[in-house]
């Protein structure tokens, strides 16, 4: 009986998909989540115990790292200040502090859907301004440094956007709207690559798209413009482990007004 | 001074209007940056590839010194020392963690499949990774203010996206809001005298209103210190009730294939306490808005 509607299952999309190529991207990316998840189940075939898991975690921190250095935690008590902010992803894959190894203290991170600034904005945008103000203000950061990574679900959700402007109530769509522009500059730029090879040229210039954002905030651009601050781009490729940084390259022009 | 002050201001403003008010001319300065990236990226692949497979750092730092002189930055010792020292960390990360577990992390690459979505605050202090151990594809997060959860109501925003994509797309079955000791939003939030936001900061912090009128009436004998620490709890409370005001995350949780849970990280004395909402006596209704927790724990 399973097995029989496996196969109906298995027939009825492969009759779904060769009448309708365009679904075909869609497929696969829903088929390989599917396969993950069925490993994950494989894998902790043991009940999982999220409570237990947490415990477990908390206790070895606390035994390994926290008893053990006294002194940092004991300065980490009164007061913090980061050298850097930084920008990641919420995917589960790309924590800064596994990939670059951050301690406890060194950075101030944000992370959301696809790692975005959005442009100044009290209102819409009071999240990440908050975060980029009390960096910047109040922490007075050195660095801020917007990390985008491989096969990003937000920029793919990005970039499958239909190109008929019909407008959203999906959070996730008003959300990654914000880089619109590294879309089109791709869509004009990479007509002959693949979907897949559109979004990896996307992720990249999504960063700066925000690299841009941040220089709508006054208190952000001050600071660059006085050098007391330095943005840069980054990108972690997971897929083949490597890791690239750049700098926001603009020029000064020298101002007419008096 | 005087003088000092308009010129800065004066430069800021052109670099605003090349970035956002002739977006042509942005076009093809980021463009430029992407070029030189592309050429830099030859070199450190290269330089990536030796110190993985030779286990060895140096080849390459001479590629890396001269390429980093092309580019005409204004920089100190200390912060290239500080990027140079970034790099090591990540090519020690590659070796030490991605190498050695190869197979893992090409898995993970296929998907990820988190079992939580942590909601915590942006504190360098307080990294759920480092505090909680968290490894590679375990846990979906989001970093904010105050670790703040703004209602259903309030419409799109960040938090709701990574909500939407993380419970209904990857399925988590477990959402954990963590607070901690000294958070700076929840004294932003308990210093605003007029409840009017004048920054981004109070812009933000405000969500939190309700935690903070609460710990007024419960906490008002306290000292300043204490009722921050009573709001810090008190506005986990209400990023909890908030999550409930998101039909899909509700249902979910009525089901039982979703389950709600509140995390303090108290960094001073080094101690977390947990605890799970417990939905059938919880309410999330304007005039009856309750919550019930179970499951209590503390680890010291």
């Amino acid at each position: 009986m399973a097995e029989a509607s496996y196969e109906e299952a298995i027939a009825g999309l492969k009759k779904l998909l060769s009448e309708k190529a365009e679904f075909q991207e869609t497929a696969a990316a829903k088929i390989r989540q599917i396969t993950a998840e069925l490993v994950a189940i494989t894998a902790g075939s043991t009940h999982f115990d999220p409570v237990d898991r947490i415990r477990t975690g908390f206790t070895h921190f606390k035994k390994s790292k926290f008893e053990t250095d006294p002194e940092l935690y004991g300065q980490l008590a009164k007061g913090q200040s980061p050298k850097f902010l930084v920008f990641a992803c919420s995917d589960s894959r790309v924590c800064p502090s596994h990939i670059l190894n951050f301690q406890p203290g060194e950075a101030f991170v944000v992370r959301n859907i696809a790692n975005m600034v959005p442009p100044f904005d009290k209102t819409k945008y009071s999240g990440v301004g908050a975060a980029i103000e009390y960096a910047v203000l109040h922490l007075k950061v050195e660095n801020i440094v917007v990390i985008s990574h491989s096969c990003c679900g937000g920029i793919k959700g990005l970039m499958s956007i239909p190109e008929d402007g019909t407008n959203s109530s999906d959070f996730i769509e008003n959300w990654v709207k914000i880089c619109t522009r590294a879309k089109t500059k791709t869509q004009s730029n990479c007509k002959d690559l693949s979907f897949e090879e559109k979004c990896t040229n996307c992720e990249r210039e999504a960063v700066n798209v925000s690299l841009g954002n941040l220089l709508s905030y006054p208190f952000v651009r001050e600071s660059v413009v006085n050098n007391q601050l330095f943005v840069r781009g980054a990108h972690y490729d997971f897929v083949s482990g490597a890791f690239e940084l750049w700098n926001l390259d603009f020029k000064l022009t020298p101002s007419l007004a008096v | 001074m005087e003088t000092a002050l308009s010129a800065s201001s004066s430069v800021s403003y052109s670099l605003f209007s090349s970035s956002s008010q002739q977006p042509h001319r942005s076009f093809f300065k980021t463009s430029h940056i992407f070029e030189f990236k592309l050429r830099t990226r030859k070199m450190e692949h290269t330089h990536l590839k030796l110190a993985t497979s030779v286990n060895c750092s140096h080849p390459g730092l001479t590629q890396e010194v001269e390429s980093n002189k092309m580019n005409v930055v204004i920089e100190t010792e200390t912060r290239q020392d500080l990027f140079e020292e970034i790099k090591h960390r990540f090519l020690s990360f590659k070796r030490n963690t991605y190498m050695k577990n190869f197979e893992h992390f090409q898995r993970l690459s296929d998907a990820q499949s988190p079992k939580f979505l942590v909601i915590s605050c942006a504190d360098s202090r307080v990294c759920p990774s480092n505090v909680l151990g968290f490894q590679p594809g375990e846990a979906f997060l989001v970093r904010n203010i105050a670790n703040l959860v703004v209602p259903f109501e309030k419409g799109p925003s960040e938090t709701q996206a990574a909500l939407q994509f993380s419970v209904n797309t990857l399925e988590v079955e477990n959402i954990f809001v963590i607070g901690h000791s000294c958070c700076g939003g929840i004294r932003a939030l308990m210093s605003m005298q007029d409840e009017k936001p004048s920054c981004f900061i109070t812009n933000w912090v405000i969500n939190g209103k309700t935690a903070k009128i609460r710990t007024k009436a419960a906490a008002s004998n306290l000292n300043f210190d204490q009722q921050c620490r009573h709001c810090e709890k008190e506005s986990l409370d209400n990023s909890l009730l908030n999550l409930l005001t998101y039909p899909w995350i509700e249902e979910k949780v009525k089901k039982g294939s979703l389950a709600i849970h509140g995390g303090y990280y108290d960094f001073v004395d080094g101690t977390f306490e947990k605890w799970t909402l417990d939905y059938e006596a919880s309410c999330v209704k304007e005039d009856t808005r309750r919550l019930a927790v179970k499951n209590r724990e503390f680890w010291s």
